[in-house]
C-alpha cells in the first residue's frame, strides 16, 4: 500500500515528527468532532491549540491519548501507529495528559496520586522508589506543603498543579495540557505557564490546548487553531491570532461580548 | 503503621479464637470458630475485587460452588485424595474467575453486579442438569475421612482457618503493592487510571482471580466438611451477599475491614438465629439497609458523638 512506502522514504530522509495525525476523524451522531485533521508536531516544539467551545479540541486530546478511536483515519508517535492501540499502552508509550476537567484519585494523597503516574508509566516500579520522585515533582510544582493530604482537599488551583505533576511523573515525550490554565486568577496563571516553560526546556514536546489567546502567545511560537473540527489555521503564533478568518471563527462576528473568557479584539492584533 | 498494626490484631483475634475453640472441646464453640474462618475468608477475598477494585461481585457462590462440586466429583467420582481435592476446588475457580473476567469486567456498575449474580444460577442450572457428573438434584455425598468425629471438626477448623489466614495475608500483600495500587486506582477513577499507564484490565482480572481462590478452596472443604452437597445448598445465593455485608460491616477496601465484620456478622447472626428464628432473614435485611444508608465506611466509623447526632456519615464520593 502506499502510505507503507512513503513511510520508508521519509525515514530515508529525515526522523518522523513526534507526533503525526493523517486524515484523523471523529464522528459522534452526526457531528464531525474532528473532520479530516492532519498534523504533525516537531521533537521539542511547543505548540498551542486553540477554537472555539466544540472546535474539536478535547476530541483531537482525547483521540491522540486513546481514549476514543478515529474513525478513519491514523495517529502516529514517531512513525508507528498508536491508533486503535488501549489507552493504558499509549501513555505508557509516552503520551501524557491533563484533564480539562481535573481528575485526582480523591481519596488517595497527593503523594500517591503522582506516584501512580511513576510506577505505571514513568518506569518505577517499586510504591517507595515511585513516593520519592513523586516528592520531588510536587515539590517542583510547588505542592509540598499539601502532598499528605488527599487530593479531594485540595483547592482547583492546586488540584491543576497535581493533574500537571501526575503528567510529568509519567516522564512523558509528549504532554498534552488541556486548558490546565481555565479558572486561575492572574498570579496562578504566571506560575502555570513558569511550569510550563520549565517543563518546555527539560526537551519535552508540548501542546497547550488553550481558550485564552494570550496565554498562547505567551508560551507558544507556533499555533494550530481548531474551527468545527477541521484545522483551520497552522502557523507562527502571531501571524496566526491575526488572521482575520481566525478572528472571525473565533470570536463571531456579533456574539463576542456574550463569550466570557475571550477576550477583545483589541488584545488580538 | 496503620497498614501493619490491623492485621497483626486481626491475627491475635484469629488466634485467641482458635485457642478458646480448641482449648475448650465445646462442639458448639469449635463449629462457630469453624464459621467464623469460613467467614473471614470470604469476606477478605470479596474485598480484593468489591473492595479494593469497587466492582461489585456478587460471584461469590459461583467460586464457592463450583469449588465444592470440583472437590465433591473428584474425591466421590474419582477417589482423588481430600487435600488435593481441596486444592483443585479453588484451581477451577480460578479458572472460571480468568473466564469470567474476560467476559464481564468491561462492565462497570450495577451492570457488572448483576452479570456476576447471575453466574451462580446458570452453575446451579448445569449442576442440576449435569446428572451424569452431578449427580443433579440428588446431590453428592462425600467419603468421610477415617478419623473420630472430634479430631475431624478440629481439623475442619484448622483447614478453615489456614485458608482464611491466607487470604488475609493476601489481600495484605496485593495492599501493599502495585497491584494495591492499580486497584485503588481502579475504584477511584477508572479513565484517570488508563490515562496513567495502568493496564486496568490486567488488574482487574487479577483481582477477580483472586478473590476466586479462597472461595473455590473453602467450597471443596465445606463439601467435605458437611459430607453432602447439591445444587442449591452449593450455589445458595446467600454466600454472595453475605461477605459483602461483612465487608460493609467491618469497613470496605480495608484489609482488617472484613475480618472484623465477619466476626461482627457471625455474632449479629447467632443473635438473630436463637431470638427471631422465624424473622432472622428480615432481620439481616433490615441490617443491610441500615449499613448501606448510614455507615457506608463500615462499623469502625463509627462515632459515639455523631451516633447521638444521627447524621448520615458523609459516602465516600465515587468519581464516575
Amino acid at each position: 500500500m502506499t502510505p507503507a512506502l512513503s513511510d520508508a522514504s521519509s525515514t530515508v530522509f529525515r526522523d518522523p515528527p513526534l507526533l503525526e495525525l493523517r486524515g484523523a476523524t471523529r464522528r459522534f451522531g452526526g457531528i464531525l468532532a474532528l473532520n479530516d485533521v492532519s498534523l504533525s508536531i516537531g521533537k521539542g516544539e511547543v505548540v498551542g491549540l486553540i477554537g472555539p467551545n466544540g472546535a474539536g479540541k478535547t476530541t483531537f486530546v482525547n483521540v491522540v491519548s486513546g481514549l476514543v478511536r478515529p474513525d478513519a483515519g491514523q495517529v502516529l508517535l514517531e512513525g508507528r501507529r498508536i491508533d486503535g492501540l488501549p489507552a493504558d499502552r499509549i501513555a505508557r508509550g509516552g503520551i501524557a495528559r491533563t484533564f480539562q476537567v481535573v481528575q485526582p484519585f480523591p481519596r488517595m494523597s497527593a503523594i500517591d496520586n503522582v506516584a501512580v503516574g511513576a510506577m505505571f508509566a514513568g518506569g518505577i516500579g517499586d510504591p517507595a522508589a515511585a513516593r520519592h520522585e513523586a516528592r520531588e515533582l510536587l515539590a517542583f510544582v510547588g505542592l509540598e506543603s499539601v502532598q499528605d493530604r488527599p487530593a479531594a482537599a485540595l483547592t482547583l488551583a492546586d488540584r491543576k498543579r497535581l493533574e500537571f505533576a501526575k503528567s510529568l511523573a509519567m516522564k512523558p515525550r509528549f504532554l498534552m495540557l488541556d486548558e490546565v490554565n481555565a479558572g486561575l486568577n492572574a498570579a496562578e496563571l504566571d506560575s502555570a505557564l513558569e511550569l510550563v516553560a520549565r517543563v518546555a526546556g527539560t526537551g519535552i514536546t508540548i501542546l497547550l490546548i488553550e481558550h485564552l489567546m494570550k496565554v498562547v502567545r505567551r508560551a507558544c511560537p507556533r499555533t494550530v487553531v481548531l474551527h468545527q473540527g477541521r484545522v483551520l489555521a497552522d502557523g507562527p503564533t502571531a501571524e496566526i491570532l491575526a488572521d482575520p478568518r481566525v478572528v472571525d471563527a473565533y470570536l463571531g462576528v456579533r456574539d463576542r461580548a456574550r463569550r466570557p473568557g475571550i477576550e477583545p479584539r483589541r488584545d488580538l492584533a | 503503621m496503620r497498614g501493619l498494626l490491623l492485621p497483626l490484631l486481626s491475627g491475635v483475634a484469629l488466634l485467641a479464637a482458635a485457642a478458646f475453640a480448641t482449648l475448650a472441646g465445646d462442639a458448639y464453640a469449635l463449629r462457630l470458630a469453624t464459621t467464623l474462618c469460613l467467614y473471614i475468608g470470604l469476606a477478605s477475598s470479596w474485598n480484593v475485587i468489591g473492595g479494593f477494585a469497587g466492582y461489585p461481585s456478587f460471584a461469590t457462590a459461583a467460586f464457592f460452588g463450583i469449588g465444592a462440586y470440583a472437590g465433591s466429583v473428584l474425591q466421590a467420582g474419582y477417589g482423588v485424595a481430600a487435600p488435593l481435592a481441596w486444592l483443585s476446588g479453588g484451581i477451577v475457580a480460578a479458572l472460571l474467575a480468568a473466564g469470567l473476567g474476560y467476559c464481564i469486567l468491561h462492565l462497570r456498575g450495577h451492570y457488572f453486579a448483576i452479570a456476576s449474580l447471575v453466574v451462580a444460577d446458570v452453575l446451579r442450572e448445569v449442576a442440576n442438569s449435569w446428572i451424569s457428573l452431578t449427580n443433579g438434584g440428588m446431590g453428592i455425598s462425600l467419603p468421610l475421612l477415617s478419623i473420630g468425629v472430634e479430631d475431624q471438626a478440629r481439623l475442619y477448623f484448622w483447614v478453615f482457618g489456614a485458608v482464611a489466614a491466607l487470604s488475609v495475608a493476601a489481600a495484605w500483600l496485593v495492599d501493599r503493592g502495585r497491584l494495591g495500587f492499580a486497584l485503588r486506582c481502579v475504584e477511584q477513577n477508572e479513565t484517570a487510571a488508563l490515562m496513567l499507564g495502568v493496564d486496568t484490565r490486567r488488574a482487574k482480572r487479577a483481582a477477580l482471580v483472586l478473590s476466586s481462590l479462597a472461595p473455590g478452596i473453602m467450597g471443596a472443604v465445606y463439601a467435605s466438611w458437611v459430607s453432602y452437597i447439591d445444587p442449591t445448598d452449593a450455589f445458595d445465593v446467600l454466600l454472595s451477599v453475605k461477605p459483602i455485608i461483612m465487608a460493609l460491616l467491618g469497613g470496605v477496601g480495608t484489609v482488617a475491614g472484613p475480618v472484623f465484620g465477619a466476626a461482627a456478622f457471625l455474632a449479629l447472626e447467632e443473635l438473630f438465629w436463637r431470638n427471631l428464628l422465624e424473622l432472622h432473614e428480615g432481620a439481616l435485611g433490615l441490617l443491610v439497609v441500615l449499613l448501606v444508608l448510614f455507615l457506608p465506611g463500615g462499623i469502625r466509623l463509627v462515632r459515639p458523638r455523631r451516633l447521638l447526632a444521627f447524621r448520615p456519615l458523609a459516602k465516600p464520593g465515587r468519581t464516575p
